[in-house]
């Protein structure tokens, strides 16, 4: 009664083809990730170092450490947070919340996607004509962190808007129905739902910021400083930029330390993304409906 | 006090709601169409009519919810209390005014306890002591208060689904409305659960006005005083309930769908 006919067999082995083909295709995809990380890690591990980490480069910048880079990142990273997040989560519960399905609306979404395929290097040539130029911040952390703003909106805008979107409207009906306005609705049912959802897309963000080059290498960071930022107005070494200069425009750099360099800042964008996940699995363990 | 009275609407209770000449139509299709009716104080006022009939865009117009259709457009005089509400413009002091219970539950993810006092917090009460009052007078009243009152901190969301239709219940007394008002409420709810919401009902029509739509004839025969029969976008016949169960009818459609042979 239950024998397997021909063509159950062939299904079967052909179903077993296409469950072998897409198990390979997602290993080739963990391939260049492990090939990075195995190369950075045998490769550069050894100028690891707390030294490494907290001290200025010395000799052209061929020895010492990256503290300058290190610490003009994580500047340019917070004041492009400080500028894209609140400008972002309003746009995108604007649009969620309150826009109706009109030209407007339709405009602004077109221009949120554009803005999106912006490539960074058009973006870096906006910002000095915008920020460093005409609005006269000169080559400094700010003009370089509102250039990475404006290019990270987008995700951040898309991001908001799905986790809002992803709060069931049967909720603010319940809402709207007992008399709340829009913003109580807002306030009181919807952002709760939707925190994790934005936390997770700022957190990516921050991630993508890190690594970004060409939109700071002509607005605030620098090739070399020995000194550290000590506002928004002055320059600044930067991670991705110092990678960048030492692997390809300084002579007589070991070749260990390019590697280094490597290591730390993926090693910042990973642990920013650890955190993320980490993040998104506590929140879904406690998903709410 | 309201309790003093006679709690069954007669033909002299004042009127609460009236609806003249209401048509409702989504874009050019018509949902409802000429629709006149009078609803008295202390009734439950039952809805029969099978899917499409316009019940529940009905029940939208009458708080304003289609406000948020844009698509929904709509003509026709609706008075509460003698106001006309099409000419509102504090509409979120007439939804204050009802309470909406929905064919699914909803329990909002929060607490028990925050679900049922977010509509007094939002009309400005702050009184912790005040709003444990209002919880659990709510809770009581329907019917849920035994069941929750050791879990209060857990959340509304995660009720099984004939405790949320009663906390959404609870939520609606919450805004100590005029009009209560219940669209297919026993879609998601056992039978057992059903006809506890039904005893809650029956007491609190001596409170306030209840608007009850239903695709159960039986449900209309046990609750409501008056009841109405939609069927596709048009008000057949408005009349005693008796009446409708009993044969005297206006409209043979009327009897086929009461006696089950449609619909």
């Amino acid at each position: 009664m239950f024998e397997a006919s021909d063509l159950n067999q062939r299904n079967e082995r052909v179903q077993w083809l296409f469950k072998a083909l897409f198990l390979l295709m997602t290993c080739l995809l963990i391939l260049p990730v492990l090939i990075i990380l195995t190369t950075l890690i045998v490769k550069g591990g050894s100028v690891i170092s707390i030294d490494f980490l907290f001290t200025n480069p010395t000799d052209g910048m061929t020895a010492g450490g990256i503290f300058p880079a290190l610490l003009g990142t994580v500047w340019l990273v917070t004041v492009a947070l400080l500028i894209s997040v609140p400008l972002g989560v309003a746009a995108a519960i604007y649009l969620s919340e309150y826009a109706g399905n009109n030209w407007f609306t339709r405009i602004i979404n077109l221009a949120i996607i554009n803005l999106a395929g912006v490539p960074s290097i058009v973006h870096a040539l906006f910002g000095v004509g915008a920020f460093v130029l005409f609005f006269g911040f000169g080559t400094s952390i700010l003009a370089a962190s509102l250039t990475l703003a404006i290019m990270t909106l987008p995700i951040i805008i898309v991001a908001t808007r799905e986790s809002l979107q992803a709060v069931p409207l049967a909720f603010r009906e319940a809402c709207w129905n007992m008399g709340a306005t829009r913003w109580q609705t807002i306030r009181r049912v919807v952002l709760p739902n939707a925190i994790s959802g934005i936390l997770t897309g700022v957190i990516l963000e921050v991630s993508r910021t890190t690594g970004e080059t060409a939109p700071i290498m002509f607005t605030g960071a620098v090739f070399f400083t020995p000194f550290l930022p000590q506002g928004i107005f002055d320059q600044t070494m930067a991670m991705s930029l110092h990678l960048f200069v030492v692997s390809t425009q300084v002579p007589g750099v070991p070749e260990d330390l390019p590697y280094g360099v490597a290591l730390v800042l993926i090693g910042m964008v990973l642990v920013m993304n650890s955190i993320s996940i980490a993040f998104r699995m506590y929140l879904r363990g406690k998903k709410k409906w | 006090m309201k309790e003093s009275q006679p709690a069954a609407a007669s033909a002299e209770s004042p009127i609460k709601l009236e609806v003249r000449d209401l048509t409702i139509r989504y874009g050019s299709t018509t949902a409802l169409g000429n629709v006149s009716l009078q609803i008295r104080e202390h009734e439950i006022f039952g809805i029969i009519g099978p899917a499409n009939a316009g019940k529940t865009s009905f029940l939208k117009t009458l708080n304003r919810m289609d406000m948020f259709d844009s698509n929904m457009g709509v003509q026709g005089d609706i008075l509460f209390n003698g106001r006309d509400i099409r000419r509102l413009n504090n509409v979120y002091a007439l939804r204050s005014r009802i309470g909406v219970v929905f064919p699914l539950p909803v329990g909002l993810p929060m607490t028990v306890y925050d679900n049922v006092a977010l509509a007094p917090r939002l009309s400005g009460i702050k009184d912790k002591e005040e709003l444990d009052v209002i919880v659990e007078r709510c809770l009581e009243r329907a019917a849920l208060w035994d069941e929750v009152k050791e879990r209060l901190d857990s959340l509304g969301s995660l009720l099984s689904g004939g405790q949320q239709q009663r906390l959404t219940i609870a939520r609606a007394l919450s805004q100590d409305p005029e009009v209560l008002m219940l669209d297919e409420f026993s879609i998601a709810v056992d039978p057992v659960t059903t006809m506890r919401i039904e005893d809650v009902l029956k007491e609190l029509k001596e409170e306030m006005t209840i608007i009850l739509v239903t695709n159960l004839v039986q449900q209309a025969r046990r609750l409501a005083s008056r009841t109405a029969f939609f069927l596709d976008g048009e008000c057949v016949e408005i009349g005693e309930t008796e009446d409708l169960f009993t044969g005297a009818v206006q409209d043979q459609r009327t009897r086929d769908y009461v006696e089950g042979r449609f619909g």
